[in-house]
């Protein structure tokens, strides 16, 4: 029997969490109980609630957890605020994965590694370095930038603080936009205080963000004497099928569904600036 | 080996394949229009040119039912009501067509294979029917394909009061033994096959002196860049309503939307033809990066003879069928793109 691109399984939400105020993380599993699918660290899955409409959505846990899915979602739209108002039980549609992930099995193995999130931007890079926390023999050292408009945008804070912060040869640099009370950690933008931290070209580095944080982090990384081909990041475009059929989510030539959503700045540097 | 029965048999021969069959022909609508209709006794088969809309929607319908859900409570139910396809054969179409089956099959059967698709795909018998008067909108030829000798599973010519027919696929010729042909007074000589051939040159010198004879292509797969930043875009688009009438008509464009419709009684998820042409097709809550119209005709004629080539081998999405020459109401075309691309980029 031929695999069933199109048609949605069920899955069953049986946890939600409150990361900041307009984002929540809902944890899947199939009817049986089980994960739904195996993945790669940066692909995505399509969600849907029937009648109220389908997305194309980055699958947040990293795939070494074998019980349960998770996807980090801002409430942005008719979709998204449907999930955020819905409660633990709910059954929802899923389909996937799509995509071709980050190559943590190859151009990032052995590697020292730089992450560089901003706002929810963070959801598509947690896969990754979940995935790299798990199988830590296969990294160098780790850096992590993450940024976000306030103390309370920051998403997944608790993981961040007691797991990740705690973390051998990993280190966390976190940065709000403007001072707040109650916090005494780095203000500024991500772009720079990349800059500021000066991190070694030997690192290969992901940026997620807000376009204009991806622009001007590039620029700084660039600055400091990285090249096109070691950044990386993962791209976001209208979809409707997610196998490079339905013709809406093309940069030039690559489909983001299927040739992306992750691609190196040397990669996006060959296809026409319409994203 | 072509078999030629005379032309006044034609409908006994309609007769005898929807008796194996469905079948559809073209039948005319109008003196102006066409349209593939399932046969019945009595229809007779239009001779015109081209169909008003091409025959993609056999494959590729402009709507198609996909999953029906039904929800209650927290529960929801999904339901692929789908069987398969009976076998059904499509009857005359051109050699443009023809082609843009082959086109379409690189983007639905790609891996992983729409199913949907390959459903209808697979259990369709083509025959097609050679051109026997082209017209100065049409530029098969420009793509390598042949009016007067069209692909399919089998082909069909009309000319000097005769039906000749040969088969070409598996496919093809298992239709064409299950037909009694001989109750039709079919004859497989070498006469036929010589007719055939005077007829195929005698439509190639009709081409010879059409307008868009030596219109050709240009191989741009490795001007991606310089095509796309080409100041061509702003003349060619200025005047583009945005309509999408040329996606519609056209053969090759493939794009879809799905949605879901609730009908009280449950929702049911269907796709249907998309145009990249319409503002809101690429929209996303954070905006779109096709903002004006000459991003979205861009995006169009650059798939079309840059993007799809260069995921395909060098073959061009587009077939020469002049649809979108007939039917554009400021009169742009891929005619007009192909030719600026050759003189601007």
């Amino acid at each position: 029997m031929q695999k069933e691109e199109l048609i949605p399984k069920v899955g069953v939400v049986t946890e939600i969490r409150q990361e900041t105020p307009d984002v929540k993380t809902f944890r899947v599993v199939g009817t049986d109980g089980r994960k739904l699918f195996e993945h790669i660290p940066g692909q995505c899955a399509m969600l849907s609630v029937p009648g109220i409409g389908e997305a194309m959505i980055s699958i947040t846990s990293s795939p070494t957890v074998e019980e349960y899915m998770e996807f980090s979602i801002k409430k942005v739209g008719v979709l998204t605020s449907w999930l955020h108002a819905m409660e633990t039980g709910q059954e929802i549609l899923v389909r996937g994965p799509y995509g071709n992930g980050f190559p943590v099995d190859t151009t990032f193995k052995g590697r020292d590694l730089l992450f560089i999130a901003g706002g929810i931007g963070l959801a598509p890079l947690h896969s990754v370095i979940n995935y790299v926390r798990a199988k830590r023999e296969n990294y160098g050292h780790i850096d992590i930038v993450y940024g976000s408009r306030s103390k309370e945008d920051l998403v997944d804070l608790e993981e961040i603080t007691n797991e990740w912060m705690q973390e051998k040869d990993m280190n966390v640099y976190l940065t709000i936009d403007r001072e707040e009370e109650g916090w005494d950690g780095h203000v500024g933008f991500v772009p720079n205080y990349v800059q500021e931290l000066n991190f070694p070209t030997t690192e290969t580095a992901v940026i997620c963000g807000p376009p204009v944080m991806i622009h001007f982090t590039l620029q700084g990384l660039k600055a400091l004497g990285f090249t096109d081909s070691q950044v990386f990041t993962t791209m976001e475009m209208r979809m409707k099928c997610g196998i490079g059929k339905c013709g809406r989510c093309n940069i030039g030539d690559k489909y983001v569904c299927k040739d992306g959503p992750v691609f190196s700045f040397d990669e996006l540097g060959e296809l026409p600036d319409e994203y | 080996m072509i078999t030629r029965i005379s032309s006044e048999k034609l409908p006994e021969l309609l007769q005898q394949i929807s008796e194996q069959e469905k079948l559809y022909i073209p039948v005319d609508k109008s003196d102006k229009l066409s349209v593939y209709e399932e046969y019945a006794p009595g229809k007779v088969m239009s001779l015109k040119l081209n169909t008003l809309r091409s025959a993609k929607d056999f494959f590729f319908p402009q709507v198609q039912p996909m999953a029906k859900f039904r929800m209650e409570g927290k529960k929801i139910e999904v339901m692929d009501q789908r069987t398969e396809t009976e076998d059904y054969c499509i009857f005359g179409v051109r050699a443009c067509d023809v082609r843009s089956f082959d086109v379409l099959d690189r983007v639905f059967l790609a891996d992983p294979v729409d199913t949907y698709y390959e459903d209808r795909r697979k259990h369709a018998t083509v025959v097609s029917f050679a051109c026997s008067e082209p017209s100065e909108t049409c530029f098969c030829h420009s793509f390598g394909i042949d009016a007067a000798k069209p692909d399919g599973d089998a082909r069909m010519w009309i000319a000097n009061g005769n039906v000749y027919l040969e088969g070409i696929t598996e496919k093809g010729e298992k239709l064409l033994q299950s037909l009694d042909l001989a109750a039709l007074g079919a004859a497989a000589d070498d006469a036929a096959v010589q007719e055939v051939e005077a007829e195929q040159q005698r439509v190639h010198e009709i081409q010879k002196r059409m307008p868009l004879y030596s219109l050709k292509p240009t191989d741009n797969r490795d001007k991606e860049l310089e095509i796309f930043n080409a100041p061509i875009w702003k003349e060619l688009s200025d005047k583009c309503l945005g309509c999408g009438s040329c996606t519609f008509v056209c053969p090759t464009c493939q794009c879809f939307d799905i949605e879901d419709f609730d009908s009280g009684h449950g929702v049911e998820r269907y796709r249907c033809w998309d145009s990249c042409m319409y503002k809101d097709f690429t929209m996303m809550a954070a905006g779109t990066p096709r903002k004006t119209q000459l991003e979205r005709f861009r995006q169009r004629f650059m798939h079309k003879l840059v993007y799809y080539p260069i995921r395909n081998d060098g073959i061009y999405s587009c077939v020469g069928c002049g649809r979108c020459l007939r039917r554009c109401p400021i009169h742009m075309n891929i005619v007009k793109v192909m030719k600026a691309m050759e003189e601007d980029a």
